[in-house]
């Protein structure tokens, strides 16, 4: 049998679960790893970034792009701990991924030691699962564990520490191929059959859809069931990918900037569908005043998030694809006249919309995103108004296009995660950000430019941290609390400076021009986009507030 | 409404492993009254038994959530009228000559025993529920406790059911309201 030593494992071990591409940033503990990716650099690309924050994100949207595990590597210290806020996006928003750290040898862990951190301790809470091999011995299997557990069930990130003594260490080794995901559960056949007489005794469903049926890969069904019970689709954000947004049941993303169709229909539901969601409060609003009225089934992979923030009445635990695909084979054709002129008539309601090619305004800018982009093309966004705005106004035909944080809500997260998802798909990346999530990992400029990843982007820029200036205004007396940036840089100026191509658009005329040269070109470019600080974020629900609430356009506010 | 909770946890005797049990409790907002580790009749395996405070939705969603653990094997509530849940105390009270046969008295009557006798103090062994407890400590209190030490609880179930024999698919139909 081969002996290899603990860096040679790893690597080995990573090409064996079928990983060709990790992100990282190498360092004093993990020098052995590294010297392993060099020999073997022919069998596994390593993407070097600007911080291993951008390294983690770019895991992270490698996953959610692919659904395949994302691996990002770091030294110990600073390295490790700089991945904690993209172990605990990934976290949030359930993405395979596995992040593997170099530490001090194991006699000079406890001591303080030269950037010694204990990185599982400080991953616990954000972690599927994580270890710390201390025995050459464990680290294969724990490897193969480690790949199983990320991608099985509920995904998740799980985190591997590994002393430097252990990387040099060696132990006998060999292939075994990529580890097997564990069974999915299905849902109880009993369960089943109570839905389908919930669903055929409704005059009025709803499915509301989550993340979870992306990652389930369930959007096939989700759409023929939406189509053979009538019933419209309302998106939690991270579900939004999972029906096309032209079909013609798709009403959106529904919550606190839900549209306004979305919400009111959610609200007049005699049966809501949750499939794959977590009623987070940025989704529900009020929980008492949650779909009120409506009867609620709710299927999803993980028991714990039955009845965790929404009592239903009916919990089904199990694979989502094998939930609906039985229910769809069970259930009556219905239509629903009645339900359906009433969502239509909700639909009139929109926020006012101003689109002309003069008035750079947020949907105008999206819309010549949308012009633009095919049906592969993948958007990304930051956290923020441009966000919301993002999700309310992008076209996505195609499950796993739209790349944002949604649990953890991560400002800086965008960028990385556009490379990532570019390397997993090869596809071109179109980047929604604002100055200021921009500002916070912009150092991943340097990445796109030396990698060549084609990620256009396009720069809500307001001047102003959008999103709790609209909260100042709403909430907080316009005091406008260290929101207001005036910063004085020149983001033309600095994307030349890295190397990138680099727009100013003051019209929607300029935007359109130079957003077709940069999708065209493929080359990575920053658009900036000058818009007026005082745009809101429309629809909104006030936090706490129920359907009665919603804001739809700016002249409902009563700003004292 | 508030009541006190027993569960029983098998987890693989890992390293970390008590920490992401107790972690688990602090980062969804619910208290541990008490924690007990122990071997088991299985090599590699501890059993965790744990007392908490809460409502229905308390009790499911912490074993909903614990079940997700890689190391957890089963977990189970241990309810009172279907267990045996026992704690201990040493109590070390204060005595004198005057006192010493009172004291005796209430230990016996406790059944509890006199494990350290002398001039000044004696130290009193005494095992049971938790409300036996608190009320062998109510008596002697007047006498003035030196210090004392008080274990967790311990329990099993009544009858030949074991914990390692539990079907955990029991977790996916855990409802808060109907029980």
């Amino acid at each position: 049998m081969m002996k290899l030593t603990g860096a040679q494992i790893i690597v080995e071990g990573l090409i064996d679960q079928g990983c060709d591409i990790v992100f990282g940033y190498p360092g004093g503990q993990v020098l052995n790893i590294y010297d392993e990716l060099y020999k073997n650099s022919d069998r596994i690309t390593h993407v070097l970034t600007a911080h291993e924050q951008g390294a983690a994100h770019a895991a992270d949207g490698y996953a959610r792009a692919t659904g395949k595990v994302g691996v990002v590597i770091a030294t110990s210290g600073p390295g490790a701990t700089n991945l904690v806020t993209g172990i605990a996006t990934a976290y949030l928003d359930s993405t395979p991924m596995v992040a593997i750290t170099g530490n001090v040898p194991v006699d000079l862990i406890g001591r303080d030691s030269f950037q010694e951190v204990d990185i599982m301790g400080i991953t616990i809470p954000i972690t599927k699962h994580n270890y710390i091999v201390k025995d050459i011995k464990n680290l294969g299997p724990t490897i193969r564990e480690a790949f199983e557990i990320a991608k099985s069930g509920r995904p998740g990130p799980v985190l591997i520490d590994v002393p430097k003594d252990v990387q040099i260490a060696s132990c006998e080794w060999i292939p075994e191929g990529p580890s097997a995901k564990r069974p999915l559960i299905t849902v109880k056949e009993s369960d089943v059959e109570k839905a389908v007489k919930m669903i055929n005794d409704s005059q009025r469903p709803y499915i509301y859809c989550g993340g979870g049926v992306v990652i389930a890969e369930a959007s096939d069904e989700l759409v023929a069931l939406s189509e053979k019970i009538d019933a419209p689709v309302g998106c939690s954000m991270m579900g939004l990918s999972a029906i096309p947004t032209n079909h013609k049941n798709a009403l959106g993303m529904q919550g606190m900037h839900g549209l306004f169709a979305s919400s009111k229909s959610l609200a007049g539901a005699d049966l809501v569908i949750a499939c794959g969601v977590r009623f987070s409060d940025r989704a529900t609003g009020n929980k008492s005043k949650f779909a009120k009225g409506a009867k609620i089934i709710h299927i999803d992979i993980e028991p714990g998030e039955i009845d965790k923030n929404i009592e239903v009445q009916l919990g089904m635990v199990g694979d989502i694809k094998d939930a609906l695909s039985r229910i769809l084979s069970l259930v009556q054709s219905k239509q629903h006249p009645q339900w359906r002129n009433q969502i239509e008539e909700y639909k009139q309601k929109t926020a006012s919309i101003d689109v002309t090619p003069e008035n750079m305004r947020p949907y105008s800018v999206i819309d010549v995103i949308n012009k633009y982009i095919t049906p592969q093309t993948l958007i990304a966004t930051d956290v923020g108004q441009h966000q919301m705005w993002a999700a309310q106004r992008c076209n996505f035909s195609k499950p796993r296009t739209f790349i944002s944080s949604g649990g953890l809500g991560t400002m800086g997260f965008g960028l990385g995660a556009a490379i990532g998802a570019s390397f997993g798909t090869g596809q071109k990346v179109v980047l929604i950000t604002g100055d200021g999530s921009f500002g916070m990992n912009l150092n991943e400029l340097a990445t796109a430019v030396s990698t060549g990843t084609p990620v256009i982007i396009v720069i809500m820029n307001n001047g102003v941290l959008g999103m709790v200036r609209q909260w100042q205004t709403l909430f907080y007396n316009k005091h406008y609390s260290n929101t207001v940036l005036d910063r004085k840089t020149d983001f033309v100026k600095l994307a030349k400076a890295f190397g990138a191509d680099g727009y100013r658009a003051e019209t929607v005329a300029d935007f359109e021009k130079s957003f077709k040269s940069a999708f065209e070109s493929g080359k990575p470019t920053v658009i900036d986009c000058i818009i007026d600080k005082d745009e809101f974020v429309l629809p909104m629900t006030p936090p706490g507030g129920s359907i009665d609430d919603i804001i739809v356009r700016k002249n409902e506010i009563n700003m004292n | 409404m508030k009541k006190q909770f027993v569960i029983a946890i098998r987890v693989s005797n890992r390293f970390g492993v008590l920490t992401r049990v107790s972690a688990m409790f602090s980062r969804r907002g619910f208290n541990i009254d008490s924690l007990t580790v122990s071997p088991t009749e299985t090599d590699g395996v501890s059993r965790i038994t744990i007392t908490m405070q809460g409502d229905d939705y308390s009790r499911n969603q912490m074993i909903k959530q614990l079940s997700k653990l890689n190391e957890v094997l089963e977990i189970c509530e241990m309810k009172s009228e279907s267990s045996v849940i026992r704690e201990m105390a040493l109590v070390k009270i204060r005595c004198n000559s005057n006192t010493r046969q009172d004291i005796i008295t209430i230990a016996n009557v406790f059944r509890a025993n006199i494990v350290d006798y002398g001039i000044d103090s004696m130290i009193i062994i005494v095992t049971g529920e938790s409300s036996k407890l608190d009320a062998f400590i109510k008596l002697v209190k007047p006498f003035e406790i030196l210090e004392m030490c008080r274990t967790g609880a311990v329990s099993l179930e009544r009858g030949e059911a074991c914990l390692r024999d539990k079907d955990m698919e029991y977790i996916n139909s855990l409802k808060n309201n109907c029980e």
